[in-house]
């Protein structure tokens, strides 16, 4: 059944957990948005320390509601896609954009100002970190082992297979 | 329907869990999510219900329509060209300046604010000011787009031309009580800066005129009072929030030569191009000196220090919150320790206001809802921000640009929700940003780290907005539209007659009292209040010993 055939069963098993974990991730960040009306990306984008102008536009009175909109429906659709394990592969392009986004409003770059964190980070953070990951889900998908998009491999592999 | 059939062929239980085993996981982390914010808007609704403030945003002034108002500007200094921005006028000079800062700075939005701000409808028709290349430059930046702007010699001209319905005075403060009594009496409305007034004596004439005079509107330039927040503090006062306010801290901090009103001194400035007498009025009678003209504010002939030009607004902003009114007794030290320049106003001051009778209510037994201290602390030579604090036994409210209340570890009327976890002494109970979507009961450190910050403020319906535009509009449409201006001639006289005590406090060494019941300073037999409050030696008591 194993459409790549060069994977182990447990390294399986750690790509399929990584992919849960990442989608956990998202998907509560975005439910908790979604729940909370007076929330607004806005303080974030505004104290961008990078590339000010592109987020203080994204900030303007114009866009971020729409931002703000669209940012929750992007972490929860990355959520809920890496969990059920449906076009994990789009998930993770738009997942990696958002991260790269929330990374470069305020990068850990040498000599600029760090808000509040609850670590210390030089170049890399949790969230350049978890973008990485993201990339080798991917790289790997997973869905054929669990989750939804197991079907349409079922189906594509029957030829074969009877 | 074949293929979708095919789809679903031959599923073993297994392979049942290998396909929608995720569904389960979805479903936990979104109940957990939903579950944890409504618990969190329980507890805050709870918490709001609980405390019941209106968050509520100062009434809007009303419409600007009729005939265009003649307005008249008196002193087209540094304050002088920002009221006049607010009332739509810039100059030709700060409008090339903003846009070429604009050009290079995208996020400078000055010029786009202004451009986009709302047409007051009034015509800047006179123009008076002593320095002649004040004066022109006005002309030449206000004589276009269809506005004729004259220049007045002098503001008994400007006044009796008939030709000018309505005055700003923007001069130096010895000049503020007798141009607007002269325009009061001639029917004119006024907008004048604070403080009010320079001597004691002018603070009750001004009074007199005005409550003689009630069709001339006079507004005192706190625009302070347009703040978002102020209606809502008001609301959280009425409410108990805080229960027995004891103190309140109010401070000033600034640390750069201009904060210290160390301006700068124009190059043409010569007695051809200034009209030195005119300036001095009823001040000490000395030869032209180009700093007094420049940087009068460091002269208690013709400013008030500390006490006049900075300790006003922040009791204006603290008396517009409780209507606390003028304190009994003042307190006030200092001295000239920064600035070591000539000047005779201190740039270190400490002002106490005592206000043994005022209450604003209590949770604990009868006895203990009585008096509270408003201490300003004012310093020139740090910038440190100190915030301004209404410390009750209940609750603490920081008043900035943020109105956040925290509950007090010890209060008695949140003792039992404290004691349940409820409320977290150590994270806002209360919390009211007027540029967000709604108030909060609880907030992160991150909220804070960006409120602190500045930058999620000063928006009125989404709009960013100068708060003197506000206050010159609601002035406009008080004379219009009728009503009270929010800072009228009783506020204005609480405010003035609260900073000359402070003045005389510090210039006298002692505790100066305010009779309420007859409405008067107390002085010791032989002393002139007046003539204290203007002598101009640097350190008066020493000289007097």
């Amino acid at each position: 059944m194993d459409q790549n055939p060069k994977l182990t069963s447990l390294q399986t098993f750690g790509l399929v957990l990584m992919r849960l974990l990442i989608g956990w991730h998202f998907l509560y960040e975005g439910v908790i948005k979604l729940y909370s009306p007076s929330w607004t990306a806005k303080g974030y984008l505004l104290s961008a320390t990078y590339m000010q102008s592109f987020f203080q536009w994204l900030a303007s009175e114009s866009m971020i509601s729409v931002v703000d909109t669209l940012n929750i429906a992007a972490l929860l659709l990355v959520g809920i896609a890496l969990i059920v394990g449906f076009k994990t592969k789009w998930a993770s392009i738009i997942g990696i954009g958002l991260l790269l986004l929330y990374y470069l409003a305020h990068p850990p770059f040498p000599g600029y100002p760090q808000g509040p964190s609850e670590g210390s980070y030089w170049l890399v953070n949790k969230n350049l970190i978890e973008s990485a990951a993201l990339f080798v889900v991917f790289l790997f998908p997973t869905d054929y082992a669990f989750g939804i998009g197991r079907l349409y491999s079922r189906k594509k592999l029957e030829p074969s297979t009877t | 329907m074949k293929t979708d059939k095919n789809l679903f062929k031959g599923l073993s239980r297994r392979e049942w869990i290998k396909v929608l085993g995720g569904i389960p996981i979805l479903g936990a982390v979104w109940t957990a999510g939903f579950r944890f914010t409504e618990k969190a808007k329980s507890e805050r609704n709870l918490l709001l219900e609980t405390l019941n403030i209106k968050a509520s945003a100062p009434p809007v002034s009303g419409p600007m329509s009729g005939e265009p108002l003649r307005v008249g500007l008196i002193g087209f200094g540094i304050r002088g060209e920002q009221l006049m921005r607010s009332l739509g006028f810039a100059t030709t000079e700060w409008l090339e300046q903003m846009a070429k800062s604009s050009a290079e700075n995208p996020n400078d939005k000055r010029l786009e604010d202004f451009k986009a701000q709302e047409n007051l409808n009034v015509k800047l028709a006179g123009i008076c000011d002593i320095f002649d290349v004040r004066a022109e430059k006005a002309l030449d930046s206000f004589n276009q787009n269809g506005n004729v702007c004259k220049r007045y010699r002098t503001h008994s001209e400007m006044i009796n031309s008939g030709e000018i319905d309505a005055i700003i005075i923007a001069t130096p403060d010895h000049w503020h009580g007798p141009m607007a009594i002269e325009a009061i009496e001639a029917g004119l409305h006024v907008y004048i800066e604070k403080p009010m007034t320079h001597t004691i004596q002018e603070t009750y004439e001004l009074r007199e005129v005005c409550n003689k005079n009630p069709k001339a509107v006079l507004a005192v330039g706190h625009q302070h009072r347009q703040t978002q927040s102020f209606l809502t503090a008001q609301d959280a006062i009425a409410k108990m929030t805080l229960g027995h306010v004891s103190l309140v801290t109010t401070t000033t901090n600034r640390n750069d030569d201009n904060g210290a009103w160390q301006y700068d001194i124009h190059p043409d400035a010569s007695p051809n191009t200034i009209d030195w007498n005119a300036f001095l009025g009823t001040a000490p009678q000395i030869p032209f000196n180009a700093e007094h003209f420049f940087r009068w504010r460091k002269w208690w002939a013709y400013g008030s220090g500390l006490s006049g030009d900075l300790l006003t607004h922040d009791y204006d902003r603290i008396n517009c919150v409780l209507k606390m009114g003028i304190p009994k007794y003042i307190t006030a030290s200092g001295g000239i320790y920064t600035h070591r320049d000539g000047r005779n106003v201190p740039d270190v001051m400490q002002i106490n206001m005592d206000f043994p009778d005022f209450s604003t209510g209590t949770s604990q037994a009868p006895g203990k809802e009585k008096g509270m201290t408003l201490v300003y602390s004012a310093t020139l030579g740090n910038q440190f921000e100190r915030g301004t604090l209404l410390m009750g036994h209940d609750a603490t409210m920081e008043l900035g640009n943020m109105l956040t209340i925290h509950a007090d570890p010890r209060s008695t009327k949140y003792a039992e929700l404290i004691k349940e976890n409820r409320i977290d002494p150590m994270v806002p109970i209360y919390q009211y940003d007027p540029s967000a979507n709604g108030v909060d009961a609880v907030t992160s450190a991150t909220a804070k780290y960006f409120a602190n910050k500045g930058l999620l403020w000063t928006y009125r319906d989404g709009k960013r907005v100068d708060s003197t535009f506000l206050h010159i509009r609601e002035w406009l449409s008080c004379i219009r539209n009728g009503g009270q201006p929010s800072c009228g001639i009783q506020e204005g006289f609480e405010e003035a007659i609260t900073a000359h005590m402070g003045g005389l406090s510090y210039k006298l060494g002692r505790r100066i009292e305010w009779d309420a019941e007859n409405e008067r300073i107390i002085a010791l037999p032989g002393e002139d209040l007046d003539a204290i409050l203007l002598d101009n030696e640097v350190d008066y008591q020493m000289m007097k010993a």
